[in-house]
């Protein structure tokens, strides 16, 4: 029997054994809720100490900026914490870029990640293989190289009808991160389905129900509780990734950051507190999504 | 030669631009670059690994202190953007480095690569350590326990006895991680280290074939990353402990 994976190539095989068993980390958890392979390996009682550890890095974030501000004159306009201050609601609206840029680019990822992963279970072998391919070629490249493919590959503007439109730099960035999201929610999608007992498709069989019948009423519905914990994982991996596109110009919080400390004459000691500031941001809104993914992975998970 | 003239009449009938082929130093650039990202992610795996496994060993201290200083790391680094971590390292912290003296000219003592390392270790080891946790928790207590009345030390335990079992358990999570250290080394790219990203990048500046290195670049990750899951994959058969998994 000729296997169609065999022609994608047979060494891929081993990077798609990968997620059906992942677990620990960041994304791709719906996987391992699928019983037989190697769940006993991962999460189990998470016992956390329990908000100390937040405390503690937002104590050491503000001792550090503080250090950093004592070695210069706390008083003057000049000193380090006046000057962040100062710059601080610009770095903020750049934050917000980044935010409504993961937002965009997680809707556009989750839409055609969604419609990729149900091809990758097609039982028409093309849009199988398809749909596979794709998977794995943005699964397995860098971020950085999808972001510059995009920015390179898309026009600068484009004319609709008569008239011609620019292309914004953050409209860019998002279809570049994009990418990669599609890639991974297909994969957390093709292994909810998996990790739901095949005896269910052929129960549901057994009852008359179509093959698509199933999948919409039985399988997909189970599926979606599975899919939440990784799913949000992936919008924290995506959010973190968005300051990438401080390379292609956009401009968002890591962007606005270099111009300030720019147009504050490039002073040496300004450079750790004002990227601490930014890590900062990063940190009070990503931490409380990853906890609440991992309470949730917990609460879903499946003991076999 | 002959490779190199058919890919030069390939340009010029096609206008596929594949010019390291047939240019030679722009071809030794590019294999640098990539030899550099090989080595980049080498020196990272390394040390992502030791951190992995001195913090799992602090982790499961019975001293709560030590516990929350390791959770404040991983809760650090896995929840904060690491090409921004780069920067603070690179930039940030890179002003107090202390620098030596090269004819006059100060260098600092860590450079560019060396930043690299210790930010992209430092990101990876903290996902490490949460993967052998989890692998640790895995581990019996009744195994633990039957070292224990056979007079093993608390570091014994863990290095004869805890570590080995979990390192097993943990395997497919921890290739996963390696795999996303390797992609993150093109991170090291917004602060100049020469690997294959930057050298594409000069390429397709200079030549326009965007393309083409594009083409490149996927085929070298994609190898890089299956090369790697490859041996994952094997290590995890050949590791396999008896009288686990499911049955095949």
């Amino acid at each position: 029997m000729t296997n169609p994976h065999r022609l994608v190539g047979a060494l891929m095989n081993s990077v798609r054994r990968r997620i059906r068993s992942l677990g620990g980390g960041h994304g791709d958890a719906a996987t391992e809720n699928r019983p037989g392979t190697g769940d006993f390996a991962v999460l189990g009682p998470l016992r956390f100490v329990k908000g100390g550890h937040f405390l503690l890095v937002l104590a050491f974030f503000f001792a550090a900026i503080g250090a950093s501000n004592a070695q210069t004159d706390p008083h003057s306009d000049n000193g380090v914490l006046a000057t962040l201050v100062r710059w601080s609601p610009l770095i903020l609206k750049g934050f917000s870029v980044n935010l409504m840029m993961s937002i965009s680019a997680m809707t556009i990822g989750t839409v055609a990640g969604v419609c990729l992963g149900l091809a990758q279970i097609s039982l028409f072998k093309p849009a199988h293989l398809f749909a596979y391919a794709v998977t794995q070629i943005f699964r397995n490249s860098p971020w950085l190289v999808m972001l510059f493919f995009i920015s390179l590959a898309v026009p600068f503007q484009i004319k609709i009808g008569g008239s011609v439109y620019i292309v914004p730099d953050w409209l860019k960035a998002t279809l570049g991160f994009s990418l990669p999201v599609m890639a991974n929610i297909s994969e957390v999608v093709r292994g909810a389905i998996a990790s739901i007992p095949s005896a269910q498709w052929e129960a549901a069989s057994s009852l008359a129900f179509t093959r698509s019948q199933c999948l919409r009423m039985i399988i997909l519905p189970q599926c979606i509780k599975r899919m939440i914990p990784p799913w949000m994982n992936w919008y924290a991996i995506l959010t973190l990734a968005t300051p990438l596109c401080y390379i292609m110009g956009v401009e968002e919080a890591v962007n606005y950051t270099n111009q300030a400390i720019t147009a504050e004459g490039g002073r040496p000691e300004l450079l750790a507190p004002f990227y601490l500031f930014v890590l900062v941001l990063f940190f009070l809104y990503i931490y409380p999504i990853s906890r609440l993914a991992t309470w949730l992975e917990t609460k879903y998970a499946v003991h076999a | 030669m002959t490779v190199a003239n058919w890919f030069e009449q390939f340009h010029d009938a096609t206008g596929w631009h594949f010019v390291f082929i047939y240019n030679q130093s722009l071809g030794d650039q590019l294999i640098s670059g990539m030899l550099m990202t090989i080595k980049l992610a080498s020196y990272c795996l390394f040390f992502s690994a030791i951190i992995g496994v001195i913090g799992a060993w602090l982790q499961s201290s019975p001293l709560k202190s030590v516990q929350i200083l390791v959770q404040s790391y991983v809760h650090f680094f896995r929840s904060t953007p690491p090409v921004v971590q780069l920067l603070f390292f690179y930039f940030g912290l890179g002003v107090y480095t202390p620098t030596y003296d090269v004819g006059g000219w100060p260098q600092p003592i860590i450079g560019n690569v060396g930043w690299a390392v210790i930010s992209i270790s430092l990101f990876a080891g903290a996902f490490n350590i949460e993967i052998l946790r989890a692998g640790i928790e895995a581990v019996p207590i009744g195994t633990r326990e039957a070292a224990q009345s056979l007079g093993y030390s608390r570091w014994q335990i863990y290095r004869q006895i805890v570590l080995p079992l979990a390192f097993r358990n943990s395997l497919p999570a921890l290739t996963n991680n390696i795999i996303n250290l390797v992609k993150m080394t093109t991170e090291a790219y917004v602060i100049a280290v020469h690997e294959v990203l930057y050298y594409s990048a000069q390429i397709w500046s200079d030549y326009n074939n965007v393309t083409e290195m594009m083409f490149v670049l996927f085929i070298f990750f994609i190898s890089l990353v299956s090369i790697v899951a490859w041996f994952m994959n094997f290590l995890e058969r050949h590791l396999r402990p008896k009288g686990y998994g499911a049955l095949s």
